[in-house]
């Protein structure tokens, strides 16, 4: 496992490490099962396009889950995930690579805690962005042993 | 500001803030492994057990958006777009403790705001709802809110 990033370790507008995801039509059936999201728009091409929907395309809830995994990557089992949200602005279609992204905007302490605030967003191999977020975390500190 | 027909009825006006009957989700490992395995989340806190006992966990954990998988009550009135078309706006989650196995988490959900506007996709109508997730000892553990937007396909 990766060493645990700390609070000390991080600058405001320092990038986070990006995490590439390979959605594919398979992906998006494991994630209707698993979700329990079984809208046909998500697996069912003519269903999408009766719709108005240029292909099938990615459950908003599983970019959400991409975006998820990037802050959880990042701030490691030490840290905890406070805030999570997102905007699904563009569709994401599978088949083609997904960017999850971020930038650190914003650290302080508060109550104790080590606080970060971070950009996030999911972008297109083109480098659109599909999906602006915003997440908010606590990093363990150096200075306070066990916190 | 273009003139178009409300779809908003007083049903739906009225419906907002009453809140759903809570539904009890059981977290089964099972579920959630399926799940980290479906985002393709490989992190052992959410796959292996014997690794993530040996974190400050103390056993597996949920992935963040898992709860978006657990059922839901019928909201009461029930609020039912006109339209049959629906995509995911958007979700913000807040998190207070970690989801674990053999938690059970009861559901609750409430529509908060109902609004309309014309977009690429025709007439759309946008409902949010505030979804609360509370574990067996009464704990608060993670509250979302999501917008959903339904539009009529035909447009």
């Amino acid at each position: 496992m990766n060493r645990q990033i700390c609070f000390e370790d991080v600058t405001e507008g320092m990038n986070l490490p990006t995490l590439r995801k390979s959605p594919t039509t398979q992906q998006l059936v494991k994630y209707a099962g698993a979700s329990g999201d079984y809208y046909q728009i998500h697996y069912d091409q003519s269903f999408a396009r009766d719709n108005g929907l240029p292909d099938v395309i990615l459950h908003g809830a599983l970019k959400n889950a991409f975006l998820g995994q990037m802050m959880t990557d990042f701030i490691g089992l030490n840290g905890n995930l406070k805030k999570l949200s997102c905007q699904y602005r563009k569709m994401d279609i599978p088949g083609k690579p997904i960017y999850a992204k971020g930038t650190i905007k914003k650290k302080y302490i508060k109550d104790e805690e080590h606080i970060i605030e971070c950009e996030i967003w999911l972008e297109s191999e083109n480098g659109t962005v599909t999906t602006p977020g915003y997440a908010i975390a606590s990093l363990p500190s150096k200075n306070i042993l066990g916190k | 500001m273009e003139n178009f027909e409300t779809v908003i009825t007083k049903q739906m006006r009225d419906a907002i803030g009453v809140e759903s009957d809570p539904v009890i989700n059981d977290v089964e490992k099972g579920a959630i492994v399926k799940f980290a395995q479906a985002i393709e989340d490989g992190n052992p806190v959410f796959n292996n057990e014997n690794i993530a006992r040996q974190t400050r966990f103390g056993g597996l954990i949920a992935p963040p958006t898992f709860l978006r998988s657990m059922k839901v009550g019928e909201a009461n009135p029930t609020v039912n777009s006109p339209y049959t078309a629906n995509l995911d706006g958007g979700s913000e989650w807040e998190y207070f403790e970690p989801v674990r196995v053999g938690d059970q988490i009861s559901v609750t959900q409430y529509l908060s705001d109902i609004s309309e506007r014309r977009g690429s996709l025709g007439h759309m109508l946008f409902m949010v709802r505030e979804t609360k997730y509370t574990n067996q000892f009464g704990n608060v553990v993670a509250l979302q809110r999501t917008t959903g937007i339904s539009y009529n396909p035909s447009n």
